[in-house]
């Protein structure tokens, strides 16, 4: 367990960037670079800027800087009883807080508990000027100025260093089980909405093509008597299951073809796109293993008001590894790269090759 | 600006009866929650479309007339005060529920409708909207997005933040932007989060989508009763720790107490210091095993009496009082002016020790109610606007109990927003490059700055004659300037 502020060093480092008009490439663990496009410049590693600051379990938050190991957070947490409740994956060994944040990816329990993005309660940013500055705090209720701390996740990087992050935390359900039953996919998908309407303390759940799984979480009697009514077995082996979804170690992601998330509405009928499918959050995720062309996959999402990404096994110089944004979006993005980051020093081209 | 070419250009976009320019039609609209400030706008306008909000925007960034938005005019900061040369735009015709979708658990709305109206509209189908402010009966869910408002549910539930998915805003260059989807998240920055809480000042909220949750399968409440805030205050910190995370956790202080239950008689102990109200639902099962436990943490942490409501009546009748605490004490005071400073929750018994300090320096009595779960304070300070100098020193009292928040860690505002009033507190929260950054997110939407003018975020300017202020003590050194 290493501790260390890095601020200054970092801070020194960007403003020798502006002075010389050098791209940064943002790094902390390097176990999220597939993600994204690629970005253009000079590498600035936060794994130094590591250490929690500040974790008192009764207040239920977590501030830490961004190069501190996830495994290092969720070890705290675990000691105390409580959790990330976003369930972020990892993706390799050395993930960091900060990476987690600047990507916004959450893990099975997002549909119930909410994203990354839910849980920052304040952060601490170097911008593209080279400033230091505060949004937020460790205090669960805060609406003065805008919602930079929100903002910040899933911008990856492109608005500046997360240096610093908050996050709210949960106590770690006392019962934990998970059931399984097989069903086709439509069946599936019905199942999970039909259940989702009930007070069922589901957790988690995900079709991969054959079985549907579903993780009761909550207190030992609210399990127990869910557990009838839902029907289905309860997995005595498979325990690491959920592990494997989050971490994309499950069969289903073992391919070489490219693999696409899309996200969209939870009771959208099985998408019509060739394919092999698997799907989690109620049915508004959906991973999907095709080698059917960009075009159709963005054009079948968009119209049913979601969105579709490249998420694996794809070339990220392609012009869009994310969604097309429309172009009055797109150019509200821009100003707001723009806001924090006026030089165009951060992840260049890592979101959009416009800026 | 030329008043009667603007009321011309408005008549050529909007029917004549819904452009009001006369004294007498704009009062009603000089103040939101917070009266102690008003201004008569040059007109307001009552627009039933999209077309039309966005004629109204395209035309004022023409003219480079400043626009502020108002839903029900319950905001608490003067968030949605009049600019005295710009346009009121009212979304209060806005009020149609426009889908109530069961299977993805969502309602498209209107700005414009009543928060309380979409739990209603859901009910039928077993949903309901979480975020539930105390003025939910009036305010709209317009102004719940552009403040991030909260509730007594929001500590298990979330803000306004965590409970919508997708919102459509027209920008003042009259750009119809639809931010969010269908799913759970969507392409590029998390606008939606940015543009809640914004205020009004980054562009006008014309629908949302909210997440509905299925309406639970117990709620219950228990009443715990103390004789020293402290312990109440320590209470809470054990219940979290064990684990347990009530849907709502409150609490009132002794006036709160004894004015609630003078207005609504809800049997709360009028002998208590403190009383807590925990609210736990669930299933069956769940909301059983943590009424055991709680009860149990409440007896050990040193409550004089712990109450489990007998039934649906009395838990309603225990939440009505709290629910009306603010009317309740505006009974018991000619005026009272509603704090919302939120700390880190362990600061509790410092911080409600030192608002004891400051209410006896300043002769003024408070009540406190408040979100004790997410450390969210309300101090009422109690005054009569009509004792001269008294509002004066009521102003700068809640001015220290900002600055204490913001020392204990905190902030200056949990869940009713800067808007004019807490304007110079933002100064003592953020440093100048703070601000400028929130000016650079205000000028990526709005380069003219014409949406919500002189509201949410101080100019540096402002900040350095409130900074030059506070060295004298909080004595004026130019009363004769205005202050906000
Ligand atoms: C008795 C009482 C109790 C309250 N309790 C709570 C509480 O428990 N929790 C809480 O959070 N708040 C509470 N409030 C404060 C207030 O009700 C909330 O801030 C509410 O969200 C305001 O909604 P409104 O429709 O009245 O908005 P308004 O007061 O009309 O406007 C508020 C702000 O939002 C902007 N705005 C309004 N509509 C739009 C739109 N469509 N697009 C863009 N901007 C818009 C306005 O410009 C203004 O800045 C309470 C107020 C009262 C009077």
């Amino acid at each position: 367990m290493t501790t260390q502020d890095s601020s200054l060093d970092l801070q020194a480092h960007v403003k020798n960037a502006i002075k010389n008009n050098t791209a940064l490439c943002i790094q902390g663990g390097n176990s999220k670079s597939f993600y994204g496009r690629t970005p253009i410049g000079q590498t600035l590693k936060i794994n130094d800027h590591s250490g929690i600051i500040n974790y008192e379990p009764t207040e239920l938050v977590i501030t830490a800087r961004a190069g501190t190991p996830l495994k290092e957070i969720e070890y705290a947490l675990l000691e105390n009883n409580q959790i990330l409740p976003f369930e972020p994956p990892h993706y390799g060994n050395n993930a960091t807080l900060g990476g987690t944040v600047a990507c916004n990816l959450s893990g099975p329990r997002r549909a119930a508990a909410g994203a990354a993005r839910d849980y920052m309660l304040g952060c601490k940013v170097l911008n593209g000027k080279g400033e230091i500055i505060s949004f937020g705090g460790e205090v669960m209720k805060n609406v003065a100025g805008y919602d930079v701390s929100r903002l910040m996740a899933g911008a990856l990087g492109t608005l500046g260093v997360l240096l610093e992050v908050s996050l709210k935390v949960l106590p770690r359900p006392e019962a934990e089980i998970t059931l399984t039953l097989e069903h086709n996919t439509e069946k599936a998908l019905a199942k999970i909405i039909r259940l989702a309407q009930v007070n069922f303390p589901i957790s988690a759940n995900c079709y991969d093509g054959d079985r549907l799984f579903l993780r009761l979480s909550g207190t030992e009697g609210a399990v127990e008597t869910s557990k009838k009514p839902i029907g289905g077995e309860i997995i005595e082996t498979e325990h690491d299951i959920w592990q494997k979804i989050k971490e994309q170690q499950h069969g289903f992601f073992m391919t070489d073809q490219p693999l696409w998330r899309l996200s969209v509405a939870a009771d959208t009928p099985p998408i019509k796109l060739e394919g092999k499918w698997l799907y989690e959050w109620n049915g508004a995720l959906r991973w999907l293993v095709s080698s059917a062309s960009a075009e159709t996959i963005q054009a079948a999402a968009k119209k049913i008001g979601g969105h579709a990404t490249r998420y694996r096994g794809h070339d990220q110089n392609h012009i869009d590894v994310f969604h097309p944004l429309s172009p009055a979006l797109l150019n509200l993005h821009k100003k707001l790269k723009h806001a924090f980051d006026p030089h165009g020093i951060f992840n260049r081209g890592r979101m959009y090759p416009d800026f | 600006m030329n008043k009667n070419q603007l009321l011309q250009e408005l008549g050529q976009i909007l029917p004549s009866d819904v452009i009001l320019h006369q004294k007498e039609d704009l009062t009603p609209y000089e103040c939101d929650g917070l009266s102690a400030f008003r201004e008569l706008p040059l007109a307001v306008t009552l627009p039933e479309t999209i077309d039309q909000v966005t004629a109204i925007l395209t035309l004022c960034n023409r003219l480079d007339v400043p626009v502020v938005a108002r839903g029900a005019g319950t905001g608490l900061s003067g968030g949605a005060l009049p600019h005295k040369d710009g346009v009121l735009l009212s979304l209060a015709k806005f009020k149609q529920i426009l889908k109530i979708d069961p299977q993805r658990q969502t309602a498209v709305v209107q700005p414009g409708v009543r928060n309380l109206a979409i739990s209603e509209a859901a009910k039928p189908y077993g949903l309901y909207y979480a975020p539930d402010p105390s003025s939910q009966i009036a305010c709209t869910i317009g102004g719940n997005v552009a403040e991030n408002s909260g509730g007594v549910h929001c500590l298990k539930y979330g803000l306004t933040v965590h409970n919508i998915q997708q919102i459509k805003v027209v920008t003042i260059d009259g750009e119809l932007l639809t931010i969010g989807g269908s799913g759970l998240d969507s392409a590029g920055f998390d606008l939606l989060a940015l543009l809640t809480g914004s205020e009004g000042m980054l562009a006008v909220i014309v629908e949302v989508t909210v997440k509905l949750l299925p309406i639970p399968e117990r709620a219950q409440v228990i009443l715990a009763a103390f004789d020293d805030v402290a312990k109440a205050g320590e209470a809470v910190g054990n219940i979290i720790s064990a684990g347990i995370i009530p849907a709502g956790l409150e609490m009132m202080d002794k006036l709160a107490i004894r004015a609630a239950e003078e207005f609504v008689h809800a049997g709360y102990p009028t002998d208590a210091e403190a009383i807590l109200l925990c609210e736990i639902d669930g299933t069956n099962a769940e909301v059983s095993e943590h009424i055991l436990k709680i009860r149990e943490i409440l007896n050990q942490s040193g409550a004089t009496e712990v109450r489990t409501a007998k039934d649906e009546a009395e838990r309603l009748m225990f939440w009505k009082g709290r629910k009306a605490a603010f009317p309740a004490v505006g009974c018991i005071a000619p005026d009272y002016y509603c704090m919302d400073g939120t700390i880190p929750r362990k600061q509790l018994p410092h911080v409600l020790k030192t608002i004891s300090e400051l209410s006896a320096e300043y002769k003024l009595q408070v009540a406190n109610v408040f979100h004790a779960g997410d450390g969210n304070l309300h101090p009422l300070i109690l005054y009569d606007a009509n004792n001269p100098g008294e509002l004066e020193r009521t102003e700068e009292f809640g001015g220290k109990i900002l600055d204490l928040c913001v020392k204990a860690g905190g902030s200056i505002t949990g869940e009713h927003g800067v808007g004019v009033e807490k304007i110079n507190h933002m100064c003592v929260q953020f440093n100048s490059e703070e601000l400028t950054q929130f000016h650079a997110i205000k000028s990526a939407f709005d380069a003219k700055g014409l949406l919500n003018p002189g509201k949410a975020v101080p100019t540096l300017h402002r900040c350095a004659e409130f900074g030059a202020m506070h060295v004298h003590k909080g004595k004026l050194p130019f009363p004769e300037l205005e202050r906000f």
